[in-house]
């Protein structure tokens, strides 16, 4: 491709400033492709096709495939999400104490289900495998850009009251 | 002074962050001759944040549930003026919970900071590998790890030695040392705990095994959900890099190794070693046929030795200490301790290393204190999505590899889910098929189709509409796609649901022909009703989500059955106890 035009108008060189380092750093180190993906998804918090397509023409490996391996893995996400990312934890631990019932509870206060993105754009549900804090199940994090906060012991009322606080932050 | 706060996964989703953050700031305005620091988990995770407080004369206090509020009548007692908070302490017995314990694993798991080299080696750290690489060949120290019988903790219970051996044995000079930490086994966290809070003890039984099987370089797959782990990791690595424990010619023995961290992205097939290979190389983590084994035909093609995170953290202790110091614990054929993740339906949950052998109650009435509010024990659940369910009638049992194995289940990473009587057997199946239906990799077509079946029967029967014949039909799908899946996963994914319908068939019965659910779970068999006992305070009526309940004030209640959603509400809001679950 000699034209670097991206169909809005924009250098699509520009786009992906921040991914060129690391392109640079792996593109020509085997089996580098997974890594790639998660720091492209650090910096723009999903991988969209653009960012797949640039990734492929810096690698050589063919869009497909990378569309396959990014499909493959729970992590990796193809559409954009929230500010908050709450990543439920439905392990067996949390799953004996009633991490059903807090999914019930987060997705009637703030309307999304599982996957989804509220319309303010600031949070996101992922149910996730477990989060490996059993003894204070039901747990769920918050990722944000600037930190990780885990809340354990949730119930119906608190995780609400989780919510909202986060909320008020904006 | 000094305050030592935990501050693994665990401490740090209970607060202890801004425990210790409080901690700083009072020691600060009161410019008190104390310094804070941090630990990892010590196991006791019910009782977190924990704070230990060590006088000039070394002497330690447990504070237990300490949370920011709290800080400042430590600091004004115990650091200003040396007396301790006695009621504040740990209780005797909550003591008990670590003192019951024998600890290999966990040995400087909640004593030493992780991020500090100097404290883990003040604890012999580093010991074992120059012992090894000043003074002993390979075979040596392939031999004393036969001795010690120590067998792989990640779920399969292969013998550590013959893994190594093998690999050894295996002609080439480029090898790898592999360490699986993407321990995915919904309900396990002693890797985590391991990574988190002695990170150097895994990195040195890297080391050895490296030395031993002929590698020079080890890497680490582990889990995206661990940040926490990934980060201490590299902390460990670069401390030990400078002080020469890895790199180039480990105490001018002309060995060389070095480890390097590669992010697991979410999957759990990638547990099984192929499929963890596969994605160390960039690809979907699909297993692929054995022979050749990994020890033959690993990462690009090499000979691979990979072990898991607890099996790699007793090695520095089996060297120091010998083999047959080792193999003087636990049973016959299942030597040394293991590490189990007590959680569930238990007073104390949290990690609980005893030697193999111990009978199940002894852990989960002796060390986790028994059942939450006192309520019957029904089973546990061992070995994750690939064990399986170990009823009441069978709590004596050893807790070895072979014993726990004839109960069907498995000991796998060590995760004890316990359960009571309000838990479903059969919702619990439905959940471990669900999981593994989702985290089949699909290359297997009993595996990817056989475990969606087993799943749409399970929802069915757990939805009220369950046919005779359900539960047949789920024994011989089990046994056919144990048969026809190539992997680890597809070969045990039916295990939680036969070891349910072997130990409760009756549950299976009562939800297909009487329509109930015993456990009084199952959302579409249970409705709420309220009794005379109701005095109209219209609490319920105010909690309930969506209008199903209508009366007067002072006058007795109804639920209208339509409209009800069964989300409890209403029951946990009665002061009356006049709501009834059938």
């Amino acid at each position: 491709m000699s034209e670097k035009v991206c169909c809005c108008g924009c250098n699509k060189d520009q786009q992906f400033t921040e991914l060129a380092p690391v392109l640079d750093k792996y593109a020509a180190v085997p089996g580098s492709l997974i890594t790639i993906l998660q720091k492209a998804q650090d910096i723009y918090g999903y991988l969209s096709i653009d960012a797949i397509n640039y990734i492929s023409e810096a690698t050589g490996i063919k869009p497909a495939k990378i569309y396959g391996v990014a499909t493959f893995y729970s992590q990796f996400r193809l559409k954009p999400v929230g500010k908050y990312l709450i990543m439920l934890c439905k392990g067996t631990a949390c799953h004996v104490n009633g991490a059903d019932i807090i999914e019930e509870a987060i997705s009637e206060h703030l309307g999304i289900k599982d996957g989804e993105t509220t319309k303010d754009g600031l949070f996101t549900l992922n149910n996730v495998a477990c989060l490996g804090c059993c003894s204070l199940a039901p747990v769920m994090m918050v990722k944000s850009a600037d930190d990780d906060e885990t809340y354990g012991n949730l119930t119906k009322d608190s995780v609400v009251q989780v919510l909202d606080e986060i909320r008020a932050r904006g | 002074m000094k305050v030592i706060i935990g501050q693994g996964s665990c401490g740090v989703a209970t607060g202890a962050k801004k425990t210790a953050a409080e901690f700083e700031k009072q020691i600060a305005e009161k410019n008190l001759d104390a310094v804070v620091d941090i630990t990892g988990c010590v196991g006791t995770c019910y009782l977190e944040p924990i704070v230990d407080v060590y006088d000039d004369n070394g002497e330690m206090t447990r504070y237990v549930k300490v949370q920011p509020d709290k800080v400042a009548e430590i600091v004004d007692n115990h650091l200003a003026n040396g007396k301790a908070v006695t009621d504040m302490a740990i209780s005797e017995e909550d003591q008990q919970f670590i003192e019951k314990q024998e600890r290999v694993v966990l040995r400087n798991c909640g004593i030493i900071n992780p991020e500090n080299i100097e404290e883990y080696i003040a604890v012999d750290g580093y010991k074992a590998i120059e012992k090894v690489v000043t003074s002993m060949t390979p075979e040596e120290v392939i031999e004393e790890i036969k001795i010690s019988g120590l067998r792989g903790r990640g779920g399969a219970g292969f013998p550590t030695w013959f893994k190594w051996n093998a690999c050894r044995q295996s002609p080439g000079t480029e090898k790898y040392m592999v360490c699986n930490a993407d321990e995915g086994d919904p309900g396990a966290f002693m890797d985590r705990s391991v990574l988190e809070g002695d990170p150097h003890s895994l990195l040195e039984g890297m080391a050895i095994a490296g030395y031993a099987m002929g590698a020079s370089e080890g890497v680490i797959y582990c889990r995206a959900e661990y940040p926490l782990a990934i980060h201490r990791l590299e902390i460990a690595m670069a401390q030990a890099r400078e002080k020469g424990f890895l790199g180039k010619n480990l105490f001018g023995s002309g060995f060389d190794f070095d480890i390097r961290i590669k992010a697991g992205a979410g999957a759990f097939v990638c547990g099984e070693e192929t499929a963890l290979i596969a994605s160390l190389e960039g690809e979907r983590g699909m297993p692929r046929l054995k022979p050749p084994f990994p020890a033959a035909k690993g990462y690009w093609q090499k000979p691979t030795d990979i072990n898991n995170v607890e099996t790699l953290a007793n090695v520095p202790w089996i060297l120091y200490n010998g083999g047959a110091a080792f193999g003087a614990m636990g049973t016959e054929k299942s030597k040394g301790t293991k590490v189990f993740a007590l959680a569930g339906k238990i007073k104390k949950g949290g990690l609980v290393e005893v030697p193999m052998g111990l009978p199940l109650k002894d852990v989960i009435y002796g060390i986790g204190g028994g059942i939450k509010d006192d309520k019957e024990f029904k089973a546990v659940q061992m070995g994750g999505p690939s064990g399986g369910c170990i009823p009441a009638h069978l709590i004596d049992t050893p807790v070895d590899y072979e014993n726990i194995t004839k109960t069907g289940a498995i000991v796998g990473s060590g995760g004890m889910i316990v359960m009571d009587e309000t838990t479903c057997m059969v919702d619990m199946a439905r959940y471990f098929l669900d999981f593994t239906r989702k985290e089949s990799c699909g290359k297997c077509n009993y595996c990817r189709i056989g475990t969606k079946r087993m799943l749409e029967i399970l929802e069915r029967i757990t939805n009220g509409e369950g046919k005779d014949g359900d539960i047949e039909l789920l024994e011989e799908l089990a046994l056919k796609i144990k048969d026809g899946s190539l992997c680890g996963l597809g070969q045990t994914a039916p295990n939680p649901v036969l070891t349910t319908i072997k130990y409760f068939r009756n549950e299976y019965e009562d939800h297909i022909y009487k329509k109930k659910c015993t456990a009084k779970s199952c959302k579409a068999l249970i409705r709420f009703d309220i009794t005379d006992a109701c005095k109209g305070c219209t609490l319920c009526s105010k909690k309930c989500p969506v209008g199903a309940i209508s009366g007067e004030v002072k006058g007795m209640h109804v639920i209208d059955q339509d409209k009800c959603v069964k989300c409890g509400r209403c029951l946990e809001s009665c002061k009356f106890n006049a709501i009834t679950v059938e």
